[in-house]
C-alpha cells in the first residue's frame, strides 16, 4: 500500500483518508497494468493545480467506472480532461469526474461512453465564450450543470435523445449564460419540455386514444386520463390513482421485459376499473397500517381474479408485471418481512404455479380461492380474510425499521386511496388533494394562452410550445366609418357585383328529363321508345343536362397588424393601414354577398411570449355593425410573428366543415420579431406553417404589400402569392384576387 | 302461370326466438298487416322473415333495394320484342298476384318516389295499379308486404317518409343478449358454447365502441363467420382478426384495441 501511495506522489490529506479504500477496490477490479495506469492518471490529475477535489473524485470513481465499461476507456477520459484543462473549463473537471461512475453504469459500454465524451467535448467547444473570435476566454456556463444532471438525464434518455437535448440547449442559449445555466440544470420549462419529448418509452399522449377505446370497449367505462410526470420526482415515485377528476397515470411507461408500455397502461387501467366496479371503501380508523396494507393486497388480488374471469388473457399480463419474490429472499431475523410476505401471497393468489411451500401461505391461498369460488365476494369479506392472515403470520420483526423492499412493489396497481374512508381526520395521513385557494388578485384576465411550436430550420426540428398566442376580441370603433369607406368605393363595388354574379358555384349536378339538353339520357330514351312501340304516348323528355351547384369554401382572412402598417403608402397620402381597412371592408362585403363562411382576424407580436391574435369577425357572424366597428378600430403596432398566427388561425379554419379551405394572409413585410435575431428563422417557420396547413387541407395564399417581397415570399408560400406594388389599388385588387382564387 | 313453389322456403332455417316476435308476426300475418323490421346489420332481420315464411308455408319474394331502383323495377315494364312489346311483371306485382310475402330489403336505399308505389298495397285498398298497362291488380288474399331498414347508417337524406312509415307495424331488432347470442352462434355452426361465448364477448367490445370511431359493431353474422372459420381448424385468434376485426375498421387504434381484446379473451 505504501508503495502505491508513493507511486501516486501526492500530499493531499483528503486523498490520503480514502486512499486505502479506493486502492482496495481498485485492486479487486483492475489488472496490474490497469492499476498502474490508474495511479499514473491519478498522479497527473493531482498535479493539474486544481486542488484535491478532481483527484479525490477520480480516485473514488474510476474503479467502479472501469468495472462498468472496462479499464481501456481511461485514455479517452484522460484526453478529455486534458482538453478541459487547456480550455477555460478546468473547473468542470471535478463535476465531470464525480458523475463519471453513475454515467458509466448507465451506459455499460465503452463505445457508448465514447459517444458521451464526444457530446461533452462538442458541448464544451461550442459554449466556451470568446472575445474577438479567436481566443476562448470564458468558461462554458452550462457545462458543470450538465455534468451534475448527466446521470439523471441518462436514466430517462437514450444517448441520441441526450444529444438532441444538449443540441437544443446550445442552439438556443449559446449567447445567454444565465439562461444556459437554467436550461442545463433542468430549471427552465422548455428544458423539461424537450426532455419530456426525447424520453424513451411509450408516452401517454401518444396512446391516449387507444386507452380510451380500451376503457370503453373492454370495460364499458370511461374517464379523463390525466398524466403525472415521473421525470422529476427521484425520491418518491408517484403511483397511479383515480379520483373524481379522472384517472391519473404516469406520463410515460418503458417497456417491461416483453410487455409493451401500452400493455402496462392497459394493466393499470384494468386494475383501476376493477376497483371501480367491485371495491367498496372501508372504514380504516381502527386498523393499523399493517392491517390496511394486507387488506389492500388481498383486495387487489380479489379484483384481479374477477378481472381475469372476465378476460382470461389478463392473467398473463398481470403475472408478467407482478414481481416474483424468492421465498428465501428476506431474513426475518434482521429485517421486517411483511411486504415480502404480502408480495409472495399476492403472487400466489394470482399464479397457480407459484411454487411457494410455506404452509400458512398455501392455506390462505386455498381459503381465498374457496371464497372466490362462491361468487364475487366483497371487500368486506376479503378484508376479514386479510386481517386473519396478518394475525396468523405476524412476527416480532415486522416492527423493524429495516424493511425488505426488493421485488415487493406491484407497479401497475394504484395507491388504493379510494379503498379507505376515515371517520376522524388522522394525523399521519397525507392530505392528497388540498383545495388550492385562488389568491385574491390572481384573477384570470382573458383566455389563457395557447402554445404553438416553432420550426427551427437549423436543427431541423420543432421547438415545442415556443410561441404563446393570446386571443381576444378586437376592440370596437365607429361602424359608420366603414360604411363611409364602402360608399366611397361604390363604383368599384358595382363592378365587383358583376363579377360576383359571374362566379358560379362548382359542383356538377345532372338534370334529367329535359326536352333539350346536352346529352341523350339512354335509360329514358329506351323507355320512351318502348312506350312508342307499345302504342302509348312516349315521353319526349329524353335529354339531360348539367348544372353546377354548391359552393363550399371556408375563408380565413388573416391581417398583419404590425407597426410598419402605419407608414404612408408610396405615391399616396393614405397609410397602408387605411388602405388595408378599405380593402378588407370591400372584400368582406363581397364575400358576404357570395355567402361563403368567412372569418377575419388580425395579429401582431411582441416576442414569442406575447403573440396577439385579435378576432374581428367570426364564422358565425354576419358582416354587421359589430364587425364593422371592430374593423374601424384597427390599429397597427409591434412585430410580425406570422407562423404562430397562421397556426392559430388554422386551428379555427381546420375545424370548419368545407370542401375547400382558404387562408388569405395580408401582410406588408417579412415575418420578424424583436427576439429573433436570425432573420431566416421566422421566414422558415412561416414556410413550415404553410406546409402544415397544406397537410390539413388548407390552402394558404399571401397578398404582400411589400414591393421587395419577391426575395422571400416565394420561399414561404411557393407560388401562392401576389405582390401588390401599387398599394393604393389594394381595395380594388383584393376582392378581385379573392374571386379569381375561388372561381 | 307462375310457379309458386320456386319461392317456397323448403328447409327450416335456424332461427332463435328472442322474445315473442314469432307470435306477434303470426298475428300480423293473420290480419295481413304490413310489417317493417328495423335493426342493425347482421342481427337476423332477413333470417327472421325467411323463417316466418317457412313457418307459415308461404312463398317469399325478396328484393334487395338500391338507389338506382325505379318504380318499374318493382312493378314491371314493357320489353321490346321483334314485333312489338311484351309486358313483364316486376317482383312486387308477381307477389301480389300469387299471394307471396314480398320482402323489400333495405328499403331506404331505394329512391323516395319508388317507395310511394307500395302505398296502395299497404292500406285497406290492397291494390296495385299498373298505369302503363292499364290494369288494377287486387292483391291475392295471402299477399303481405314486409320491409326492412337499418336505422344505424341512416343519414338525413335517407329516411323513410312519415307517410310510408305509418303504414307498417314494426319490429325493433337488436343483437341478442350475450347468452342467447352465444347459443345462436353455437347452434348455427356447431361450435362449443365456451368458444361461442368468447366470440360474443369480443363482439360486445366492438359494440360498445360504436360511435367512438366505429359506425357499427360486430354483427352476429360476423360472429358466425368467425365460428365457422374456427370450426374449420383456423386458430381462434387468427379467425377473429380475419372475420371480426379486419372487415369492420381501418382505424389503427381501434384495430389494436380489438386485437388486444381478442388476446385478452383467448388466454
Amino acid at each position: 500500500m505504501a508503495a502505491y501511495w508513493k507511486q501516486l506522489d501526492t500530499r493531499f490529506p483528503q486523498v490520503e483518508e480514502v486512499f486505502e479504500d479506493c486502492m482496495a477496490e481498485a485492486l479487486s477490479v483492475l489488472t496490474p497494468e490497469g492499476r498502474d495506469a490508474y495511479l499514473e492518471a491519478g498522479r497527473v490529475i493531482g498535479k493539474l493545480g486544481r486542488g484535491a477535489e478532481p483527484m479525490l473524485a477520480f480516485m473514488e470513481e474510476w474503479p467502479s467506472t472501469a468495472k462498468a465499461v472496462g479499464e481501456s476507456a481511461l485514455p479517452a477520459v484522460m484526453a478529455l480532461i486534458q482538453r478541459m484543462q487547456k480550455s477555460p473549463n478546468g473547473r468542470a473537471i471535478a463535476p465531470f469526474l464525480q458523475t463519471l461512475a453513475p454515467v458509466a453504469r448507465r451506459l455499460q459500454s465503452q463505445e457508448l461512453l465514447q459517444h458521451y465524451l464526444d457530446i461533452t467535448l462538442d458541448f464544451m467547444e461550442r459554449t466556451t465564450g470568446s472575445i474577438h473570435g479567436h481566443h476562448t476566454t470564458f468558461p462554458s456556463p452550462g457545462l458543470p450543470e450538465f455534468f451534475a444532471q448527466a446521470p439523471a438525464l441518462l436514466s430517462q434518455l437514450t444517448l441520441a435523445g441526450l444529444k438532441n437535448w444538449v443540441e437544443y440547449g446550445i442552439r438556443n442559449y449559446r449567447s445567454h449564460p444565465e439562461r444556459q445555466k437554467d436550461y442545463f440544470s433542468l430549471q427552465s420549462a422548455d428544458s423539461r419540455a424537450v426532455l419530456q419529448r426525447e424520453r424513451h418509452g411509450t408516452l401517454l399522449v401518444d396512446v391516449e386514444r387507444k386507452l380510451d377505446l380500451y376503457l370503453r370497449g373492454l370495460w364499458q367505462d370511461s374517464d379523463q386520463l390525466v398524466p403525472y410526470s415521473t421525470a422529476f420526482d427521484e425520491l418518491r415515485k408517484p403511483v397511479p390513482y383515480y379520483d373524481k377528476l379522472g384517472i391519473r397515470l404516469p406520463d410515460v411507461y418503458d417497456d417491461a421485459g416483453d410487455i409493451s408500455g401500452l400493455d402496462r397502461y392497459r394493466a393499470t387501467l384494468a386494475h383501476i376499473v376493477g376497483h371501480r366496479r367491485w371495491s367498496e371503501a372501508q372504514v380504516a380508523d381502527n386498523w393499523s397500517p399493517f392491517q390496511r396494507m394486507a387488506v389492500e393486497f388481498f383486495e387487489d388480488c380479489r379484483i384481479e381474479t374477477l378481472l381475469i374471469r372476465e378476460y382470461p388473457g389478463l392473467r398473463r399480463l398481470f403475472l408478467a408485471l407482478h414481481p416474483q419474490p424468492l421465498e428465501t429472499a428476506c431474513d426475518p431475523e434482521t429485517t421486517s418481512c411483511l411486504r415480502h410476505r404480502m408480495a409472495m401471497l399476492s403472487r400466489a393468489l394470482l399464479d397457480p404455479e407459484h411454487g411457494y411451500t410455506d404452509t400458512d401461505l398455501n392455506d390462505y391461498v386455498a381459503r381465498f380461492h374457496a371464497i372466490m369460488d362462491k361468487g364475487d365476494s366483497s371487500t368486506k369479506d376479503i378484508a376479514a380474510l386479510a386481517l386473519s392472515y396478518v394475525a396468523k403470520t405476524r412476527r416480532q420483526s415486522d416492527q423493524f425499521a429495516r424493511v425488505h423492499f426488493d421485488d415487493t412493489v406491484v407497479d401497475y396497481r394504484d395507491d388504493n386511496r379510494q379503498l379507505w374512508k376515515f371517520i376522524e381526520a388522522g394525523d399521519e395521513e397525507e392530505a392528497f388533494d388540498q383545495e388550492r385557494k385562488i389568491e385574491p388578485g390572481e384573477e384570470i384576465r382573458g383566455l389563457p394562452p395557447r402554445h404553438y411550436p416553432e420550426w427551427d430550420y437549423g436543427r431541423p426540428r420543432y421547438r415545442p410550445d415556443w410561441a404563446s398566442v393570446y386571443e381576444a376580441l378586437h376592440p370596437s370603433g365607429n361602424a359608420a366609418d366603414i360604411d363611409r369607406l364602402l360608399a366611397k368605393h361604390s363604383a368599384l363595388a358595382k363592378r365587383l357585383k358583376k363579377m360576383l354574379d359571374l362566379l358560379k358555384p362548382q359542383d356538377k349536378v345532372r338534370i334529367r328529363y329535359q326536352e333539350e339538353g346536352s346529352e341523350l339520357d339512354l335509360d329514358v330514351a329506351i323507355r320512351s321508345l318502348i312506350d312508342f312501340k307499345g302504342g302509348a304516348t312516349p315521353d319526349p323528355r329524353i335529354n339531360m343536362s348539367h348544372r353546377t351547384d354548391g359552393r363550399d369554401i371556408a375563408v380565413m382572412l388573416l391581417l398583419d397588424l404590425s407597426e410598419s402598417l402605419n407608414d404612408k403608402a408610396a405615391g399616396s397620402d393614405q397609410t397602408i393601414l387605411e388602405l388595408s381597412q378599405e380593402a378588407v371592408s370591400l372584400l368582406a362585403w363581397a364575400i358576404e354577398k357570395l355567402g361563403d363562411p368567412f372569418a377575419i382576424a388580425g395579429f401582431h407580436s411582441n416576442t414569442r411570449h406575447d403573440v396577439r391574435y385579435l378576432h374581428i369577425k367570426g364564422y358565425g357572424e354576419h358582416f354587421n355593425d359589430d364587425v364593422k366597428a371592430r374593423l374601424a378600430a384597427m390599429e397597427a403596432g409591434y412585430s410580425t410573428r406570422m407562423g404562430a398566427a397562421m397556426r392559430h388561425a388554422a386551428h379555427y379554419l381546420g375545424a370548419r366543415q368545407a370542401d375547400k379551405k382558404l387562408m388569405l394572409i395580408l401582410t406588408d413585410g417579412k415575418p420578424s420579431d424583436v427576439d429573433a435575431h436570425d432573420e431566416r428563422l421566422l421566414i422558415e417557420d412561416a414556410r413550415q406553417a404553410v406546409k402544415e396547413l397544406d397537410q390539413d387541407g388548407i390552402f394558404a395564399y399571401c397578398i404582400s404589400l411589400d414591393p421587395k417581397a419577391d426575395e422571400y415570399v416565394g420561399d414561404i408560400f411557393g407560388r401562392r402569392f401576389t405582390v401588390i406594388d401599387h398599394v393604393e389599388r389594394l381595395p380594388e385588387r383584393l376582392p378581385q384576387l379573392f374571386m379569381a382564387l375561388t372561381k | 302461370m307462375i310457379d309458386k313453389d320456386q319461392y317456397k322456403v323448403e328447409q327450416e332455417p335456424f332461427y332463435q326466438q328472442q322474445k315473442n316476435e314469432v307470435a306477434l308476426y303470426e298475428a300480423a300475418y293473420r290480419n295481413r298487416l304490413p310489417v317493417m323490421v328495423k335493426g342493425p346489420t347482421g342481427c337476423g332481420k332477413s333470417r327472421f322473415i325467411e323463417y316466418m315464411a317457412w313457418k307459415l308455408n308461404k312463398p317469399l319474394i325478396t328484393v334487395a333495394c338500391n338507389e338506382d331502383m325505379t318504380a318499374s323495377d318493382l312493378v314491371g315494364r314493357y320489353l321490346l320484342e321483334a314485333n312489338g312489346t311484351r309486358w313483364l311483371d316486376g317482383p312486387l306485382t308477381t307477389a301480389a298476384r300469387i299471394g307471396a310475402i314480398c320482402y323489400l330489403d333495405e328499403i331506404v336505399e331505394a329512391r323516395q318516389d319508388t317507395t310511394v308505389v307500395i302505398h296502395p298495397l299497404t292500406d285497406h285498398r290492397r291494390t296495385l295499379p299498373l298505369d302503363k298497362k292499364g290494369e288494377l291488380i287486387h292483391a291475392h288474399p295471402d299477399f303481405q308486404l314486409v320491409i326492412s331498414y337499418n336505422p344505424g347508417y341512416q343519414t338525413l337524406m335517407k329516411d323513410l317518409k312519415q307517410s310510408t312509415k305509418q303504414r307498417f307495424t314494426a319490429f325493433d331488432f337488436d343483437y341478442p343478449d350475450a347468452a342467447l347470442e352465444a347459443q345462436i352462434v353455437a347452434k348455427e355452426t356447431g361450435m362449443d358454447e365456451v368458444v361461442a361465448a368468447q366470440l360474443v364477448k369480443i363482439g360486445g367490445v366492438a359494440r360498445s365502441l360504436k360511435g367512438h370511431g366505429l359506425d357499427e359493431g360486430i354483427s352476429t353474422r360476423l360472429l358466425v363467420y368467425a365460428a365457422t372459420l374456427i370450426k374449420d381448424g383456423v386458430e381462434p385468434r387468427d379467425a377473429c382478426r380475419m372475420a371480426l376485426v379486419r372487415p369492420i375498421t381501418d382505424d389503427a387504434d381501434i384495430r389494436e384495441t380489438l386485437d388486444h381484446a381478442i388476446d385478452a379473451t383467448f388466454a
